[in-house]
């Protein structure tokens, strides 16, 4: 469980305020016009920014003041999430040991997390002899060695096909059901939130304005932006 | 930018030739005039006339622009990694800033500064000596740590903000993020910048002409002037410019290769938030670190202005000087533009000529001014010396030399400028001198000032060619403030070098305004 309680939280001139619960083992896709806050909520949860008051609660511990390596959390983001000059091994090698100590147990669940995500034969390639995908799917597999309960998505699959979206979505949601994590992903794809999320939240102008089942929100016409955020959307989409 | 009419051909919009052309025969003749007397007398001698002599002046060019370019970039990468670690602390622009005035300057007005802090008579009572090897160490480890850590900062500000985030999220410590996100990303550009830095200690005239002594610790550039000018030895003038042009031109030609040496390299937007170094003892050695780089820095700036407020002497001399100055700076400046213009508007619209433009600018570079001057001297004072022929070779030169930094500014602006307007004019059937006067100009008038700027600036820091080809009676501000410390008058010369400074600043401040974008 994620709990951010009276969140705070001050960017340039924007005044943001969270208060929400994303529920243990769940997938919660976020949507909303851009600059709403999005990506401040997740580094809010990921302790890349800490509220003005307020605080962070994952589980049963408060995160607040933690800094971001000793919080439970994984995040993959829209780009830059291997480093180009390591090969595709060492980079999910750094999930377990930024130093590379490894045990024999450790290799072989880089060897099964590869495996998992189907990279087995790309072990020893370097970042810019992969598609776009394949480096989305090295930090998934980083993701599984980590082995962390919250999974934060930035926009991950923003810059691959609709093809290749689904495969990558079908990939974190199998992820999300063997491991029961917590997933929180920003989309703007809201056939993404429908596919593959639980629960779906309607962000605007640093507040979570709903945050229901996805069939739910995506039905609703009581909440106030998200018929003009999505526009003709719902009817050419249903 | 090819589109097609309503005809389906291809228009372009197609700039004359003809003054591109004529640009490169004149860059053509300059080299030629140079390089070919130096090429000629040098067959002729053979490479038995490689005494003993030229081998040691090789040698010591080595060793003091290797020394030089190694502790630069030691000092340079300390500090730009301190830089970057510490994203806001006050005075952080202030420190960037001084990080541009060395190179800013013209270089005689800063060895003044260093002299007047560590010479004999110097704020700190002649600790050492800064002649010879150290010296010429002290006085290039001065201009180029900035230059190297201004560089290295902006490589490092490039790292994506992803990575730092990964690198917290991951546990990262000190040494984890220099080996995995910082060292990765400075090794990529550390070649380009080290040989940068080498070719300018290979070929510094002004800091080995003055703090340099003797056969011992002289270099290859201010040797050649020693044997045309004090020795009147014109074989080994070649020699020595030829050994000199085999060094800088397949430097030159080899950092081309590695990206340019006039690529824009600067920090632009602002850096990503790093989330390391957080704890004390990180930020008492970057503090340490930024307070050693302030403490090679100011005082030699400080000196200048300290020292050189109460001994300016306005007579007759300074201001002719001064006049002289300015006429040949802006002679140069106005030279290097017209050479630079038709290349620019060629180079924006055909690959074929941005390439060879690029390395056409080089000119002065490839083959360096000594080596230049050379030829010049053989093919030109042997035969009749006078002022006014002094006056052209000095601006010819100093065209030259300041002919990249006068076409970089101008050949990005017309390249935007070319794809901006170029399909609307042709739609419009605008062309021509009506084009440039109701397009052109207006939307180029900063970059065109920026570059006349640009060259007045190098111009008037100019030693090298004015000591070549300049006369008793014949001087500039540069050559006048040699000149005072050579004849015992050093407070003079520091009064010399704080008007030329404020000059070159005043200036620069300018340029600054109109590189700016709006």
């Amino acid at each position: 469980m994620i709990r951010l309680a009276d969140v705070t939280f001050r960017y340039e001139d924007m005044e943001m305020y969270f208060d929400a619960v994303f529920t243990a083992a769940s997938f919660t896709a976020i949507i909303g016009p851009s600059g709403g806050g999005k990506s401040t909520l997740l580094n809010l949860i990921a302790g890349f920014e800490v509220p003005q008051s307020g605080r962070v609660l994952i589980g049963t511990q408060d995160v607040t003041a933690l800094p971001p390596d000793q919080r439970p959390v994984n995040m993959i983001f829209q780009d830059n999430n291997v480093f180009g000059h390591l090969d595709v091994w060492t980079n999910v090698a750094l999930g377990i040991s930024p130093r590379l100590a490894l045990s024999a147990e450790d290799r072989e669940r880089i060897d099964t997390a590869l495996a998992d995500v189907g990279l087995v034969s790309f072990k020893q390639r370097k970042p810019d002899e992969l598609s776009g995908g394949e480096r989305q799917r090295v930090a998934v597999a980083r993701a599984l060695v980590r082995d962390r309960p919250v999974l934060l998505l930035d926009e991950p699959f923003a810059a691959l096909g609709p093809a290749l979206r689904r495969d990558m979505l079908d990939l974190v949601t199998a992820m999300q059901k063997a491991r029961r994590l917590t997933v929180v992903m920003v989309s703007h794809q809201p056939e993404d939130a429908q596919y593959a999320a639980s629960h779906t939240a309607y962000l605007e102008a640093g507040r979570i304005v709903a945050l229901r089942p996805t069939a739910e929100l995506f039905a609703a016409t009581d909440i106030p932006g998200l018929a003009a955020y999505l526009g003709d959307w719902r009817s050419i989409g249903q | 930018m090819p589109w097609r009419n309503d005809t389906g051909d291809v228009v372009t919009v197609q700039p004359l030739r003809a003054p591109g052309y004529l640009a490169l025969a004149l860059l053509g003749v300059a080299l030629a005039a140079g390089f070919l007397p130096v090429l000629w007398m040098g067959a002729r001698q053979g490479a038995g006339a490689a005494d003993p002599y030229i081998l040691r002046v090789l040698r010591f060019t080595l060793l003091q622009a290797g020394l030089s370019t190694l502790l630069s970039i030691i000092g340079g990468l300390l500090l730009a990694r301190a830089l970057a670690r510490r994203q806001a602390f006050p005075g952080r622009d202030f420190v960037l800033r001084l990080l541009n005035l060395p190179l800013a300057l013209p270089s005689i007005v800063v060895i003044i500064g260093i002299i007047e802090v560590y010479g004999r008579k110097g704020w700190l009572g002649g600790a050492f000596s800064i002649y010879g090897l150290q010296g010429i160490l002290l006085a290039h480890v001065f201009f180029n740590v900035p230059l190297a850590a201004r560089l290295l900062l902006a490589e490092l500000e490039r790292v994506p903000a992803e990575s730092w985030k990964l690198a917290a999220q991951l546990g990262f410590q000190t040494a984890d993020i220099w080996r995995v996100v910082e060292w990765p990303q400075l090794r990529a550009g550390l070649p380009g910048i080290a040989l940068l830095i080498f070719l300018l200690c290979a070929s510094s005239f002004a800091v080995v002409l003055t703090l340099g002594g003797g056969p011992g610790a002289t270099t290859l550039e201010v040797a050649i002037y020693q044997a045309l000018r004090a020795d009147f030895d014109p074989q080994r003038a070649v020699m020595l410019a030829l050994v000199q042009f085999l060094l800088c031109g397949s430097l030159v030609l080899l950092a081309q290769r590695w990206g340019g040496l006039m690529g824009t390299r600067a920090s632009g937007a602002t850096a990503a938030r790093r989330y390391d170094a957080r704890r004390g003892v990180a930020i008492i050695i970057d503090a340490g670190l930024i307070a050693l780089g302030l403490i090679l820095l100011l005082p030699p700036l400080l000196a200048i202005i300290i020292s050189g407020a109460s001994a300016i002497h306005a007579d007759a001399t300074l201001l002719r000087a001064s006049v002289t100055s300015l006429l040949l700076g802006s002679a140069s400046a106005a030279m290097a533009f017209l050479l630079a213009w038709p290349l620019a508007q060629l180079a924006a619209r055909s690959d074929a000529w941005r390439r060879g433009s690029g390395l056409a600018v080089l000119a002065a570079w490839i083959v360096p001014p000594a080596v230049l001057a050379t030829g010049w001297f053989i093919t030109f004072i042997a035969h009749a010396s006078s002022t006014a022929l002094a006056a052209s070779l000095v601006v010819a030169m100093n065209g030259l030399m300041a002919l990249p930094f006068v076409f970089q500014p101008l050949s990005t602006a017309i390249a935007q400028a070319a794809s901006a307007h170029d399909r609307l004019c042709l739609g419009l059937g605008l062309s021509g001198f009506g084009r440039f006067w109701q397009i052109d100009l207006p939307a180029l008038k900063r970059p065109i000032g920026l570059s006349l700027v640009m060259g007045l600036i190098l111009s008037l820091g100019d030693l090298t060619a004015i000591s070549l080809f300049g006369t008793q009676d014949f001087m500039t501000l540069p050559s006048l403030i040699y000149r005072q410390m050579g004849s015992y008058r050093f407070d003079a010369a520091v009064g010399t070098a704080l008007i030329l400074g404020i000059l070159v600043l005043a200036l620069s401040s300018l340029s600054e305004r109109w590189s700016r974008p709006r």
